[in-house]
């Protein structure tokens, strides 16, 4: 598994750059993270991520991108729970970048 | 695949009634999360999926389940995410609960709870089967 | 000599742990750990053949398994819990050791 280096540790990354342990994450390797995938992190990029987190925690999963939508939706308000906003914040995949993001694996049930 | 979801949403596609069986206990094997997997995937396809928990497929529904000692994932709370899935159709057979002297109350998610002859024509009822 | 018995299948799923129950020798010990735990709870249908057997075995349960399952609070009464710790204790205090697989 490659390693990657972060404010002077290393950590390990899947061959599609998704952080190997959850526990491993925090707002250091989040801007790794972020950085790779050339996204620059704002408030509400981290209200999606933040969200994400306290979704695997519940439920064990990252959401699909329709699942992930419909929720941020219901917690956050509909301006929020849409696609335009969320690919606007994550133009390749919320669910894909913002889990990558997020250090949790890839999304179950998007294909 | 993204144009073939689209084509599907268009109206083409068909929705057929997909039943997954779970007949195994969580964590002894890998089935049990293997096929909660299957079932959050067949989500992304608008289908008429149903869940059916017989035998020891009904331990996987335990609440006040803790894996840390065995350093395992506890997907039993991925279940409560079916609901975000659309995926609300939820059986238990009522004589593999009792075999196991579990009640309702001792499930993480709410389902139906069906005698052996209703789970039979639920069954009988599908397109496609997928047991596990 | 005493003789270690692991289990590690469900009793409603395989035979094993009704093998084991039926072919494990008197004063034998019986681990069951994995799926095999199901069987030392409360109201299961196989909690009788373990509650039969304890005239003449000692049952364990390996407390991990039962906490991973929820199922903690329901082991029977008589059926000793143990640990890792104690697992490897019930190895190196039997001659031997067999896994019903």
């Amino acid at each position: 598994m490659p390693m990657v280096e972060v404010a002077g540790k290393s950590f390990e990354v899947d061959e599609e750059g998704y952080l190997t342990n959850l526990a491993d994450w925090n707002q250091d390797i989040a801007g790794y993270l972020a950085q790779e995938e050339k996204v620059e992190m704002t408030d509400s990029h981290w209200e999606v991520v933040n969200f994400l987190r306290e979704y695997y925690d519940e439920y064990q999963i990252a959401p699909a991108v329709r699942v992930l939508t419909k929720a941020i939706s219901k917690k956050l308000g509909a301006d929020k729970g849409n696609n335009k906003y969320l690919y606007e914040l994550f133009p390749y995949g919320p669910a894909k970048q913002a889990c990558k993001i997020a250090g949790l694996p890839k999304p179950t049930g998007c294909i | 695949m993204s144009d073939m979801m689209e084509d599907m949403e268009g109206g083409e596609g068909v929705v057929k009634k997909f039943m997954f069986v779970n007949r195994k206990a969580p964590h002894g094997t890998i089935y049990a999360l293997e096929g909660l997997e299957v079932v959050l995937i067949s989500a992304a396809f608008d289908q008429d999926v149903s869940m059916v928990f017989a035998d020891d497929g009904v331990y996987e529904l335990i609440k006040g389940m803790n894996t840390k000692g065995i350093e395992v994932k506890d997907f039993s709370r991925t279940y409560r995410a079916l609901d975000g899935y659309d995926i609300e159709k939820l059986y238990v057979e009522k004589a593999s609960m009792e075999a196991r002297g579990l009640t309702e109350d001792d499930l993480i998610v709410d389902v139906t709870v069906l005698d052996s002859a209703e789970m039979a024509n639920l069954m009988a009822e599908q397109d496609i089967v997928i047991s596990y | 000599m005493s003789m270690l018995h692991i289990v590690n299948k469900s009793a409603t799923e395989r035979n094993s742990v009704e093998s084991c129950l039926r072919l494990a020798s008197k004063g034998s010990v019986v681990l069951l750990i994995e799926d095999a735990v199901y069987a030392a709870t409360q109201g299961s249908v196989a909690a009788a053949k373990i509650q039969a057997a304890m005239a003449d075995l000692q049952i364990y349960a390996l407390g991990p398994d039962l906490d991973a399952r929820g199922m903690s609070a329901r082991v029977l009464d008589g059926v000793k819990v143990v640990d890792y710790g104690g697992f490897v204790d019930l190895v190196a205090e039997n001659n031997t050791c067999q896994s019903w697989l």
